[in-house]
C-alpha cells in the first residue's frame, strides 16, 4: 500500500467539508465518538443538518466563530492506499494556507459549484497548485443534483476549466461531476449521470499513478547529519556516515559522486539504514551513505553525480509567496533561509514585480510584499545555494524565509 | 479485514516505509539544528514506536539524547518496568520529573477528582527550564484529537511553554524552522502523520516489544460512566462501586487514574490490528476521562503547555 498526500482547496459554501466528510465516512475513518460528539455540537447550535465542517474545525475559536482558521490534517486508508488530506480553509490567510498544502501535495483537489460555476477562488486554486508544481489536479463539480444532473452545465464548466488550465502548467488533470451530498461519484459511479463515462472520485485518487512523479533522474543527497558513534567496538571505531534522505535520483553502491561545494570526488562505498546494507536508495528514503575517501564534509553538502550537477550559485531568482502578517518583505531587507539541509542568510537585492493571482497581472511599480502576496525577487546569499530550478525538483528548487528577529517563517520560495 | 501489504517493492515506497523516512528525518533534523532535546518516554507504545525510530535515525550510533518521563506517581507497575528495562538497553540516560514531588514542593496541588493529568504541564515546564531543553520530542499523532489535527510538526512554545494555535509557522515542504531564542521550546512529533492502525502495523512488521497491558488479560476494574478503569492502589473502588473482573486491554497508556481500558480479547498484535481496524470509537474516546470534559480540553491543556 502506498501514500498519496492530496490538498483540498475551496469554501464551505462549495461542500468540501461535506465531500472531505464523506470520504472519510464511506472509508469508515468517522468514529462513533466523533459523529457523536458533531451531532451534539450541531444540535446545540441550531443547525438543521449535523455540520461536518465540526469534525474538521478542532480550534476553540475556529467553534465559535464558524470558520476555518488553519490547514488541518486528516487521514484515511483503503485496501490500496492511505490518504493523507491537507484541508486548507477557502477563507482566512487562504495563498498562505493553499501554498503550504499543496507544498507536499501529490495532487490537488478543487471543488466548484456546479449552479456557479468557476469563479475567482477556483482560478486562484487552479494557480497556486501549477505554481508550487502539485502533480495532479481534479475539479470536483459539485452539486451536480442541483442542476438536474445536466451534463450541458458539467460540459460548460469543464470547457471554460480546461480553457484557463491550458495557460498554466497542469500536468494531469480530471474533471468529475459529483453529488458530495448524495454521494454520486464519490466511492461507486453514479446512476443518475449515465452520460459520464469516468471513474468516481474515490476511484481515481486509489489509482492515479504518482510512482513517476518522483525525479529519479538528478542524483541529490543534501547531507542531513554525520553520525560518527565514537564507540569502542572494533566494528564501528572508524565509521562515519552521512545521513539523509534522498531528494532525488537513485544512489548505489560504488557509485562515483561528487561532493557539493566542494567539489571532491569519491565513490560510494555502501549505504546503510538500520536494517542493514542496501542495493539502492531513492526517494524519500532516509539513509545514511559511507564514502571512500575521507573528504570534509559537514550537514548542508550535497552529493551529486560528477556528470549532473545542480546550479551552484549566490544568487538566485524566485517566486516569493509572503506570510507574515505583521512585517512586509522589502527590498534591503536581510534574512535567513533555509534550502534542504543548509541554511544561509540572505539579502533581497531587487522586487521584479507582484503578480495579481487573479488576472496575471504583473505590478512592476511593487515596493513590497505583504501577506499573501506573491512577486518575483533576486536574492543574494552568503554561502552558494546548491538548487535546481522547482519545476525540474520540488526538493532543491523551495526554500523557506525566516524573520530573524521573530524567527517566523515568513515566506515560501520557488526557484525559477 | 483486509491485509495491507507493508514492504516496499522496486522503487515503489509503502505507506510505513515513507512515514518512517519522514519521522527519521525529523529526529535528525532536531539533533542538527537544536542544542538540547530530549525525548518525552511514558513507556506507552506511541513512546517506544517514537524511540525504536531514534534507534534507527542515529544508527550504528547511540541515540544522541536524553529520556524524560513526566511521572504522576500513578503507574502502571508492568510499564515503569518496561520504561526502566528498555533504557537501559539503550543505554539511554533516563530523567524522572516527578508529579509527587511537585505535589510536596507545592508547585502543583492534587485536583479534587485524583486525576493527575493536568498537574503534569507545571512539572514539565519546570523539568524543561532545569535542564534548559530546546526541543521535546512527543509521541502525539495527528488522527487522536481534533486539536492535534491543526499542530505543526515542529510546534512553537513561547517561554512560558504555551502553543498558540493561532500563531504556528507555516510547514512547507520538508523544510522545518527549529529556530528558537533562549527560554523558547519545540515540541517535536515525528509521528504526526501516523494513524493508530499505522503504529500497530509498524509494530508488528518491527517486532516490537510492548507492555503486557496492550493485550487481553484479566484485571479487575469499575465501570465509570461507560469506561472501565482498573482497582488500583491509588484508585481504590469509590463507596457504592462494584468491582468485577473483565477480561480487557489497555489502548492507551497514561496516568493511570484517567486511563481507562477497553473489553477485549486481542492477546496477539495481529489480534489487535483486526480490532483496531474494526473499532468505531477513537482511542482518546475510548480511554481518557480527561478528554471528556469539553469540546476543547485537549487545546485547552495543549495551550498550558502540556505535551
Amino acid at each position: 500500500m502506498d501514500l498519496l498526500r492530496f490538498a483540498t482547496a475551496g469554501s464551505v459554501d462549495d461542500g468540501k467539508s461535506t465531500l472531505i466528510g464523506r470520504l472519510l465516512y464511506d472509508s469508515k475513518s468517522i468514529f462513533e465518538d466523533q459523529l457523536a460528539a458533531v451531532e451534539a455540537t450541531s444540535a446545540a447550535r441550531g443547525d438543521d443538518y449535523t455540520d461536518l465542517a465540526l469534525l474538521t474545525d478542532g480550534l476553540r475559536a475556529e467553534r465559535e466563530q464558524g470558520i476555518t482558521i488553519d490547514v488541518a490534517y486528516r487521514y484515511f486508508a483503503t485496501p490500496r492506499r492511505k490518504f493523507i488530506i491537507a484541508d486548507t480553509p477557502g477563507h482566512i490567510q487562504y495563498t498562505r494556507n493553499m501554498v503550504t498544502g499543496a507544498s507536499t501535495a501529490d495532487l490537488a483537489l478543487i471543488l466548484v459549484d456546479a449552479r456557479k460555476g468557476l469563479v475567482e477562488q477556483s482560478r486562484r486554486h487552479a494557480f497556486l497548485c501549477s505554481l508550487l508544481r502539485v502533480p495532479h489536479m481534479v475539479l470536483c463539480v459539485n452539486k451536480m443534483d442541483l442542476v438536474d444532473w445536466s451534463e450541458e452545465v458539467f460540459e460548460k464548466i469543464s470547457a471554460e476549466f480546461r480553457a484557463f488550465a491550458a495557460k498554466l502548467d497542469v500536468p494531469d488533470l480530471a474533471i468529475i461531476p459529483i453529488s458530495a451530498l448524495k454521494g454520486d461519484n464519490i466511492v461507486e459511479r453514479s446512476q443518475n449521470m449515465p452520460w459520464y463515462e469516468g471513474t468516481s472520485l474515490l476511484h481515481h485518487l486509489e489509482h492515479v499513478h504518482i510512482g513517476s512523479d518522483r525525479n529519479l533522474v538528478d542524483a541529490r543527497f543534501p547531507v542531513q547529519h554525520v553520525i560518527r558513534p565514537q564507540s569502542n567496538a572494533d566494528d564501528r571505531r572508524d565509521y562515519r556516515g552521512y545521513a539523509g534522505q534522498v531528494a532525488s535520483g537513485v544512489l548505489k553502491p560504488g557509485d562515483e559522486v561528487m561532493v557539493l561545494p566542494s567539489g571532491f570526488t569519491s565513490r560510494i562505498a555502501g549505504i546503510d539504514t538500520a536494517d542493514g546494507p542496501v542495493a539502492e536508495a531513492y526517494p524519500p528514503m532516509s539513509v545514511t551513505v559511507r564514502l571512500e575517501d575521507e573528504i570534509d564534509i559537514s550537514r548542508g553538502d550535497m552529493f551529486c553525480r560528477p556528470n549532473n550537477k545542480p546550479q551552484v550559485s549566490q544568487d538566485v531568482e524566485a517566486m516569493v509567496c509572503w506570510m507574515d502578517e505583521s512585517v512586509p518583505l522589502t527590498p534591503g531587507r536581510k534574512y535567513t533561509i533555509k534550502h534542504t539541509t543548509r541554511s544561509a542568510r540572505a539579502v533581497v537585492k531587487n522586487l521584479h514585480y507582484r503578480l495579481d493571482i487573479n488576472t496575471l497581472h504583473r505590478d512592476e511599480g511593487a515596493s513590497s510584499l505583504g501577506l499573501n502576496e506573491i512577486g518575483r525577487v533576486r536574492l543574494r546569499t552568503t554561502v552558494p545555494l546548491l538548487h535546481d530550478e522547482y519545476r525540474r525538483n520540488r526538493a532543491t528548487g523551495g526554500f523557506i524565509i525566516i524573520d530573524e528577529a521573530t524567527n517566523k517563517t515568513a515566506g515560501a520560495a520557488i526557484i525559477v | 479485514m483486509t491485509e495491507f501489504p507493508t514492504q516496499s517493492v522496486g522503487y515503489a515506497v509503502s505507506h510505513l516505509d515513507a512515514l518512517e523516512a519522514e519521522a527519521i528525518f525529523v529526529f535528525r533534523e532536531v539533533v542538527a539544528e537544536c542544542e538540547r532535546p530530549v525525548l518525552l518516554f511514558s513507556g506507552g507504545k506511541d513512546s517506544i514506536v517514537l524511540l525504536h525510530l531514534a534507534q534507527k535515525a542515529f544508527w550504528p550510533g547511540r541515540i544522541p539524547f536524553p529520556l524524560l518521563h513526566v511521572d504522576t506517581g500513578h503507574n502502571f507497575e508492568e510499564v515503569l518496568a518496561f520504561r526502566d528495562r528498555r533504557a537501559a538497553e539503550l543505554e539511554a540516560q533516563l530523567l524522572v520529573a516527578s508529579v509527587q514531588e511537585g505535589i510536596d514542593s507545592g508547585l502543583v496541588a492534587e485536583p479534587p477528582s485524583g486525576m493527575r493529568n493536568a498537574i503534569q504541564t507545571p512539572v514539565l515546564l519546570e523539568a524543561v527550564e532545569k535542564y534548559r531543553f530546546d526541543a521535546l520530542f512527543g509521541g502525539a499523532r495527528r488522527d487522536e484529537e481534533k486539536a492535534r489535527a491543526k499542530e505543526r510538526v515542529f510546534s512553537f512554545r513561547d517561554e512560558f511553554g504555551q502553543w498558540d494555535p493561532k500563531n504556528q509557522r507555516p510547514e512547507l515542504w520538508s523544510l522545518y524552522n527549529a529556530r528558537t531564542h533562549s527560554g523558547e521550546s519545540m515540541r517535536v512529533f515525528p509521528l504526526s502523520n501516523w494513524t493508530e492502525l499505522d503504529v500497530w502495523h509498524y509494530i508488528q512488521r518491527e517486532n516490537i516489544a510492548l507492555p503486557d497491558i496492550y493485550f487481553a488479560h484479566e484485571r479487575e476494574v469499575v465501570d465509570r460512566g461507560g469506561m472501565l478503569y482498573a482497582v488500583h492502589e491509588v484508585l481504590p473502588a469509590k463507596p457504592g462501586e462494584e468491582p468485577f473482573t473483565e477480561l480487557v486491554r489497555y489502548r492507551t497508556v497514561g496516568d493511570a487514574s484517567c486511563t481507562a481500558a477497553v473489553r477485549s480479547d486481542a492477546r496477539t498484535v495481529a489480534e489487535v490490528i483486526d480490532e483496531v481496524a474494526a473499532t468505531r470509537i477513537t482511542e482518546r474516546g475510548a480511554t481518557r476521562g480527561d478528554d471528556r470534559v469539553s469540546e476543547a480540553a485537549m487545546e485547552d491543556r495543549k495551550r498550558e503547555g502540556y505535551f
